[in-house]
């Protein structure tokens, strides 16, 4: 080893790209296997749009999970009530929906996104005080209550809202497709796209350029520490898992109308997807959490082409392949 | 002493609670008239196995598993299946356990491996979604397991209702195959929940306990956790798919409703913390909690949602009504890990202990 001067820059840490080559290598396998390039190309937009989604859902819990070492099985409900909460003002402005121009669609959808994050949020403080705080650092007890607050959540969805299905259409200007050549790309998935790139730049903005992501990071590799330098983890935990929540909800939103309906068991359905993406990428770990995501849904989408009957147990046979290459997920940043 | 494996309830109060439990599921096609009594006691019978069999992986290992009702659902359907396929005989029964329990516990191995293998936090996210894959799987594959409908079946002459086998005596009671299989889910439930009992109670099972105290500590002391665990799960796996063989016996069906869905297993995680985690006890005093609400709290609580619209109280009717009764199931959960984590036995063996312990000094 050689010695540092004192001026020297630290050394760099090694980049690990190799999750990040795994799904372009995966894509680009699959454009023999699928013949048609404009097939090909469709598909993989539909898988990126997916994928995006899933990680602005699974995003809070990773992070959760890395900090604080909080094994939260309720995290499915903050997306259904993200989506209920849309409904409340999607429904009343349901003429603005219809409506044919771009903006006045947003117009609603923004105050809706932004109305079911504000909820979602909120409710993550009542969770996160209620049933969290008072079992810490006891993970049977953490998936026991989480486990009993998303039934209540859920129920409660159900006696407020009914449990019939609530359709919730696409608004007019994002219907249809963007057609290039024969390549049909839908324009909500264009949206999701964007909005899921927004939100992991801005995650990884905060995390690696802010005082506040700095000292996340610092407590996701070692809490003790953190606290012994004198700054309030535990508050900053409930700024994380809230902010976690309100994405959660978000993605609730998105999901809904990527799906056009609105049902307190989509939390069921999404919950494994999102254990499992966040199990691939590696408890804590952000970029992982993207890669893994968009792992899923590739492998969801091609699958689901290429060989129907596979795709249900095709993320199952995705998470024992990554973990079988690497035990702790694509990127181990915890020491648990 | 010896049936119970060393380890009698210990609360006096916890005794004749169980006792009384027993007693009146022994006796409840003579004492309770009608069938819906005696399927909620075959219900009870079944549960109580199968969540004793979960208790053995939450309480004495420490290890959450949500593919419970996975290999509960393996028993069923194989029983079904076979009995289906090959018609009401008593080969087809035995096809059904000869392939049910060992898939059951080849699976159990499988998951056990491949998920120990990595970080042990995975355990409960792999197995919820290896649970889900399974449930997904037995839904599409009609052609084996009739899709959404299920199967349903006939069971071997014997053991059918229009059989009889005691005509009516003098107190008027019948005997027939339908009463027959009530006391063969009962039998086969004691002894299962007694197996386990002799299980937790080995030197095996103290073992268990060291893992779930401390896994580290264990290792070091020489034992070999992963071994334990997986032998632990596969044990857990059998009993489950077994209580599934009588469950789909009892009610000559098998469906994903009745044998596989998501909602069985928050049950069953209900029972066993509402009854005690690592009791194997507080599996029959949960069950018999749980189903009895299940059955009779839900016609109360149509009442009370009706009395409250006629009211005219808002919100209340909805709340109330019968099909949000896992709403206040869930609170209730919430409120048990709460106030007290130790369930119905551990708080009954405290509050016993702490007399006893009075007494002596």
């Amino acid at each position: 080893m050689t010695e540092l001067a004192a001026n020297d820059p630290l050394p760099k840490p090694k980049r690990d790209i190799a999750p990040i080559l795994l799904p372009v290598a995966l894509a680009l396998v699959m454009i023999p296997l699928i013949g048609s390039p404009s097939t090909w190309l469709t598909l993989t937009a539909a898988s990126l749009a997916m994928g995006m989604m899933i990680f602005i859902m699974a995003s809070g819990l990773t992070l959760v999970f890395g900090l604080m070492d909080v094994l939260n099985f309720g995290h499915g409900a903050f997306i259904a009530v993200g989506a209920y909460v849309a409904t409340l003002v999607l429904a009343p402005f349901a003429a603005s929906i219809q409506a044919d121009s771009l903006w006045v669609n947003l117009a609603v959808l923004a105050p809706a996104a932004l109305l079911s994050m504000a909820v979602s949020g909120a409710l993550g403080l009542v969770v996160e005080r209620v049933l969290i705080l008072p079992v810490y650092g006891q993970h049977l007890k953490q998936i026991l209550m989480t486990t009993g607050g998303l039934i209540v959540a859920e129920q409660t969805l159900y006696a407020l809202w009914g449990p019939q299905i609530i359709p919730m259409p696409l608004p007019t200007s994002l219907r249809g497709s963007f057609i290039l050549g024969d390549v049909a790309i839908a324009k909500y998935r264009v949206l999701a796209m964007l909005i899921g790139l927004a939100v992991f730049i801005a995650i990884q903005l905060v995390l690696n350029r802010t005082k506040l992501g700095l000292l996340i990071r610092a407590g996701v590799e070692n809490r003790e520490m953190v606290e012994a330098l004198g700054y309030r983890i535990r508050r900053l935990f409930l700024g994380v898992f809230m902010t976690g929540s309100a994405l959660a909800g978000l993605g609730g939103v998105m999901w809904a109308l990527y799906r056009e309906q609105v049902h307190a068991s989509m939390s069921d359905e999404l919950t494994v997807l999102i254990f499992i993406v966040v199990i691939i990428g590696g408890l804590g770990s952000i970029g992982g959490c993207f890669i893994g995501a968009i792992l899923v849904a590739m492998v969801a989408n091609y699958g689901g082409f290429l060989v129907p009957k596979l795709a249900l147990v095709s993320n199952i046979l995705l998470m024992v392949a990554i973990l079988m290459w690497r035990p702790r997920g694509l990127y181990a940043v915890t020491s648990r | 002493m010896m049936i119970l494996s060393g380890d009698p309830p210990r609360s006096r109060v916890l005794t004749l609670v169980l006792v009384l439990i027993i007693l009146a599921l022994a006796a409840t096609p003579f004492l309770f008239p009608g069938a819906k009594a005696l399927n909620v006691a075959a219900k009870i019978c079944v549960f109580a196995a199968l969540v004793a069999s979960y208790d053995l992986l939450l309480g004495y290992t420490g290890s959450v598993s949500f593919a419970h009702t996975m290999f509960y659902g393996i028993g069923s359907y194989a029983i079904a299946i076979a009995l289906y396929g090959m018609g009401p005989n008593w080969a087809a029964v035995a096809t059904g356990i000869v392939i049910g329990l060992p898939l059951a516990a080849l699976l159990a191995l499988a998951i056990g491996l491949f998920s120990l293998r990595v970080a042990a936090i995975f355990f409960a996210m792999i197995t919820l979604a290896v649970a889900s894959a399974f449930q997904v799987l037995a839904s599409q594959l009609s052609w084996l397991t009739g899709g959404e409908d299920g199967r349903s079946f006939q069971l071997p002459e014997l053991l059918r209702p229009g059989t009889v086998l005691v005509s009516k005596n003098l107190f008027g009671f019948e005997i027939n195959g339908r009463i027959l299989t009530y006391y063969l889910v009962f039998a086969i439930s004691a002894l299962m929940i007694l197996a386990l009992l002799r299980v937790v109670n080995s030197p095996f099972g103290r073992v268990l306990q060291a893992i779930r105290e401390n896994r580290f500590r264990a290792e070091a002391l020489g034992f070999r956790t992963v071994f334990h665990l997986t032998y632990a799960n596969c044990i857990a796996a059998s009993v489950a798919a077994s209580a599934g063989i009588l469950n789909a016996l009892w009610l000559r069906y098998a469906g994903p409703d009745t044998s596989l869905s998501f909602s069985i297993m928050l049950d069953i995680l209900l029972m066993v913390v509402i009854g005690g985690m690592g009791t194997i006890y507080g599996a029959i005093i949960g069950a018999a909690i749980f189903i009895l609400a299940q059955n009779y709290l839900q016609s109360l609580m149509g009442v009370a949602s009706k009395a409250a619209s006629e009211a005219g109280l808002p919100l209340l009717p909805g709340l109330l009504h019968p099909d949000r009764w896992l709403l206040w199931l869930g609170l209730l959960f919430i409120a048990s890990v709460y106030f007290f984590p130790t369930g119905v036995v551990g708080r009954l063996r405290n509050a016993g202990g702490a007399k006893s312990g009075s007494a002596s000094h």
